[in-house]
């Protein structure tokens, strides 16, 4: 299928990116992108379930007990605003 | 003792144990060679200061007798595992700054062992590239044929650089789709991404969380087969990492091929391929042959579909795991009007072009109205990949291939610039093992007529990398190649 403009800025907007000044490139790249994975389309998938992990093993449970904690000077170390051991970010809630 | 960086690490470690020369004098030799070949550009953090401590270190545990396996080995670590209080950046902008608080399993493993690390190792970024040309630090120089200005490869072309130039004894990497084996391919050394589950992915920075796999590069086989073993195991930190025995791999190397099945799938071998990869191949095959293996005739039907399948699952993994780059909580923050606003600043000013791309990517496959078209439908065809390998192994034990399609190509090619499309072609041989999660191996085989090294690439049953080694050593005995 073909993917349009308006789809590309309505994905950018989707991933929080910016791509104004290269929709046309980003669309012609999208488009070949495109036909090559939509060659799987040849490929009959009725009854096939679907595989998320390779990992064989079921998923093991571990004791519900705090392993770690007590880091918050370690958080935070790399925060690019921080107040009183919180981050900060601009206000997002308005009262009107 | 002028050339103590070109010992691979077996040697180096007897060295080491006979006193013939000191781990101090090893790393200075590292060193003096990442300084003489600054121009390749494969470092993009020296911690000399860290190095000569760990060697100082390592020297009082030989004088004491209490060394460890890798006691006083100097490696090169790829950006991408994180490294406390080094800075750790996957080749991003958005991470410049960014000095991990903890250390990856895998990095923890081999300072455990008594390994030292020389620096930081340049690649694509985020891991999201073949040529190592989306890196924010700029691309590496394949150190053969230097004056040509080729890819040493990606995504791990600083780890796949510094190894075959001597500037570290080896180096971790990481593959998704092909990151460690094509590189090694295009440098000339040997590079083994193991079974799914193999290592912990704990503090490795997430690219495609499924297909993601810890892995070594090195000068030779043996030197592969040290490294793995260490950096091997479950890890309580990640529930993907597989409970099972870790064998010792090198007591593998030497054992006889005779009898073994190896199986050579139709599939690889498309109209056009590259002359002298197919003679390679040939060649490779011969030699097995003569130490009396069976070669198999297989076939992987889906093989065409597994990079569609490839760049759906592993752009829609990327697009979730790289959310987390917000501006908020880590790493680089643009301001913006609102919390919208500085999502998208942060965002659009701190990836690169090819990171943006996958994410969008992604971001479409998974969003409402195309997930069952593309993700699901990708999902599902991936299953049928891993069945062909299923299949295949009923009737071989390891299975032998080209690993890319091509000998590395120059910085800045047209046609690979003009469409991503030619790019992703280079995965063609390397995507199918991270879709079905299987161990595979590239090492070097021989140089092209214009001087280049070319690669083949075993792949095995899942947790068999015993037999890939024990085939890759046989081969290397063969093949004689002259690494750098």
């Amino acid at each position: 299928m073909k993917i349009d403009a308006e789809t590309v800025k309505k994905i950018a907007f989707l991933s929080r990116l910016n791509i104004d000044e290269t929709i046309e490139d980003t669309k012609k790249d999208f488009n070949n992108i495109f036909a090559m994975i939509e060659q799987f389309n040849e490929v009959n998938t009725q009854n096939v379930q679907p595989l998320t992990s390779v990992n064989d093993a079921n998923l093991v449970c571990r004791k519900d007990e705090v392993t770690s904690g007590g880091n918050a000077k370690a958080i935070l170390a790399n925060a690019p605003e921080q107040e009183y051991g919180y981050f900060v970010v601009p206000k997002v809630v308005d009262v009107e | 003792m002028s050339k103590l960086n070109k010992l691979t690490i077996a040697e180096t470690l007897k060295g080491l144990t006979k006193k013939e020369f000191s781990s101090v004098e090893v790393t200075k030799a590292y060193l003096g060679e990442m300084k003489a070949r600054k121009n390749l550009n494969a470092f993009v953090l020296e911690t000399e200061e860290v190095a000569l401590a760990q060697a100082q270190k390592s020297d009082e545990k030989y004088a004491k007798g209490m060394q460890g396996k890798l006691e006083g080995i100097p490696l090169g670590i790829k950006d991408l595992y994180c490294t406390k209080d080094i800075r750790t950046t996957a080749c991003s902008k958005i991470l410049e700054n960014f000095v991990p608080q903890y250390e990856s399993t895998v990095t923890q493993k081999l300072l455990d062992d008594g390994a030292g690390f020389l620096g930081k190792l340049n690649m694509d970024e985020f891991a999201m590239g073949g040529s190592n040309e989306t890196s924010c630090f700029g691309p590496v120089i394949n150190p053969w044929k230097e004056e040509l200005n080729l890819v040493a490869g990606g995504s791990s072309g600083g780890p796949a650089a510094a190894v075959a130039a001597n500037m570290c004894a080896a180096a971790t990497g990481s593959d998704t789709g092909g990151s460690i084996r094509q590189p090694s391919a295009y440098c000339g050394i040997t590079g083994i991404k193991p079974t799914y589950g193999r290592c912990s992915r704990y503090g490795i920075i997430a690219f495609a969380s499924s297909l993601d796999q810890a892995g070594i590069m090195a000068k030779d086989v043996r030197d592969s087969a040290i490294l793995l073993e260490t950096i091997s195991g479950y890890d309580s930190k990640d529930a993907t990492s597989a409970k099972i025995d870790v064998p010792n791999f090198e007591a593998f190397l030497g054992q006889d091929v005779k009898g073994l099945r190896i199986g050579i799938p139709k599939e690889y071998r498309p109209q056009g391929l590259n002359e002298e990869i197919s003679k390679f191949w040939d060649m490779g095959i011969e030699m097995l042959k003569a130490r009396g293996a069976e070669i198999v005739n297989i076939s992987l039907p889906h093989t065409t579909y597994a990079l569609g399948t490839y760049y759906t699952i592993a752009p829609a993994e990327a697009s979730s795991n790289l959310a987390r780059y917000d501006g908020v909580r880590y790493g680089k923050r643009v301001d913006g009007d609102g919390l919208d606003n500085l999502y998208i600043n942060t965002r659009t000013e701190g990836f690169g072009k090819e990171v943006k791309r996958r994410i969008m990517i992604g971001t479409y496959v998974l969003s409402s109205g195309y997930y069952d078209a593309y993700y699901l439908k990708a999902q599902k065809v991936r299953r049928l990949v891993r069945e062909d390998f299923i299949k295949a192994f009923e009737k071989c034990d390891v299975i032998l291939t080209p690993t890319t399609p091509t000998p590395a190509f120059a910085i800045g090619d047209k046609s690979m610039n003009e469409d991503p499309v030619n790019m992703y072609l280079n995965d063609i041989f390397t995507v199918t093992a991270n879709l079905a999660g299987l161990p595979a191996m590239s090492l070097p085989i021989g140089l092209s007529k214009d001087g280049l090294p070319l690669g083949l690439q075993l792949i095995g049953r899942a947790f068999d990398e015993a037999t890939i080694f024990k085939t890759a050593y046989a081969l290397e005995q063969d093949a004689k190649f002259e690494r750098k």
